[in-house]
């Protein structure tokens, strides 16, 4: 690599599978053109670093709720277009493992690989109730000031919500 | 100065680009890889690649659908 090694950040705010899709493929993509690239997942984006499994913790009511009713991880998200209660997603992973696209678990997977960091909101974490251990292993947890420092240093930063 | 083969076939985005890096991480300056890809992207992605990691891209050719790029190791 002739360039020193430049930055680009990305913000995760969906939890929709299309949008964290399109979120990994930009990652990897980045990341394969010798970029540092450093992922913010905050809000419903979180979910997509949730554990398939359940994970027994202690809980407030609210809490409780928000962690039965939002998906646990890629295999369970929606679609932010035609959904038809989970009918969709289904319909583009057929679609998708036809056409050798690669799944969302790959593209997180690749993203690893190549070196993307990625960090969680603990902001959001927090009001959401999800906790450390209900996420994937390798990531970081941090803050504003976190994410802005990596901005500032990026030449691309985007904001998928 | 060696050659690398690269078969990135019925690999969708970001598939082929991912492989030439992992590729392109494993040589030394001067080797060539040649990237086989059916992705319909890649012929102008592999000239963005080569472009932005400063790496040559030697010949590019299609043949039959399948884009082969021959890329030089800066």
């Amino acid at each position: 690599m002739s360039e020193a090694q430049d930055k680009k950040t990305i913000i995760v705010f969906s939890g929709d599978l299309d949008k964290a899709i399109a979120a990994f493929t930009i990652a990897t993509g980045a990341a394969a053109m010798g970029s540092q690239v450093t992922m913010f997942f905050t809000f419903w984006g979180l979910n997509i670093l949730r554990r398939p499994e359940k994970v027994s913790t202690k809980k407030g009511l609210i809490e409780k709720m928000f962690e039965i009713m939002m998906p646990r991880g890629p295999e369970k998200l929606g679609l932010s277009k035609m959904n038809f209660l989970g009918l969709g997603p289904r319909l583009m992973k057929l679609v998708m493992k036809k056409k050798n696209v690669q799944s969302l678990s790959q593209l997180i997977e690749m993203a690893r690989d190549l070196g993307v960091k990625m960090i969680a909101c603990t902001m959001s974490m927090d009001v959401m109730g999800i906790t450390k251990e209900e996420l994937i292993p390798g990531l970081e947890f941090a803050g504003v000031a976190t994410y802005l420092a990596e901005a500032s240093e990026a030449g691309v930063n985007l904001f998928i919500g | 100065m060696a050659e690398v083969k690269v078969n990135a076939r019925s690999l969708q985005c970001p598939g082929p680009i991912v492989k030439l890096f992992k590729a392109c991480q494993g040589c030394a300056a001067g080797d060539v890889i040649v990237v086989e890809a059916t992705d319909p992207g890649f012929k102008k992605d592999v000239e963005a690649w080569c472009k932005r990691t400063g790496n040559e891209l030697l010949a590019l050719e299609e043949r039959d659908g399948v884009f082969i790029a021959r890329v030089k190791k800066t």
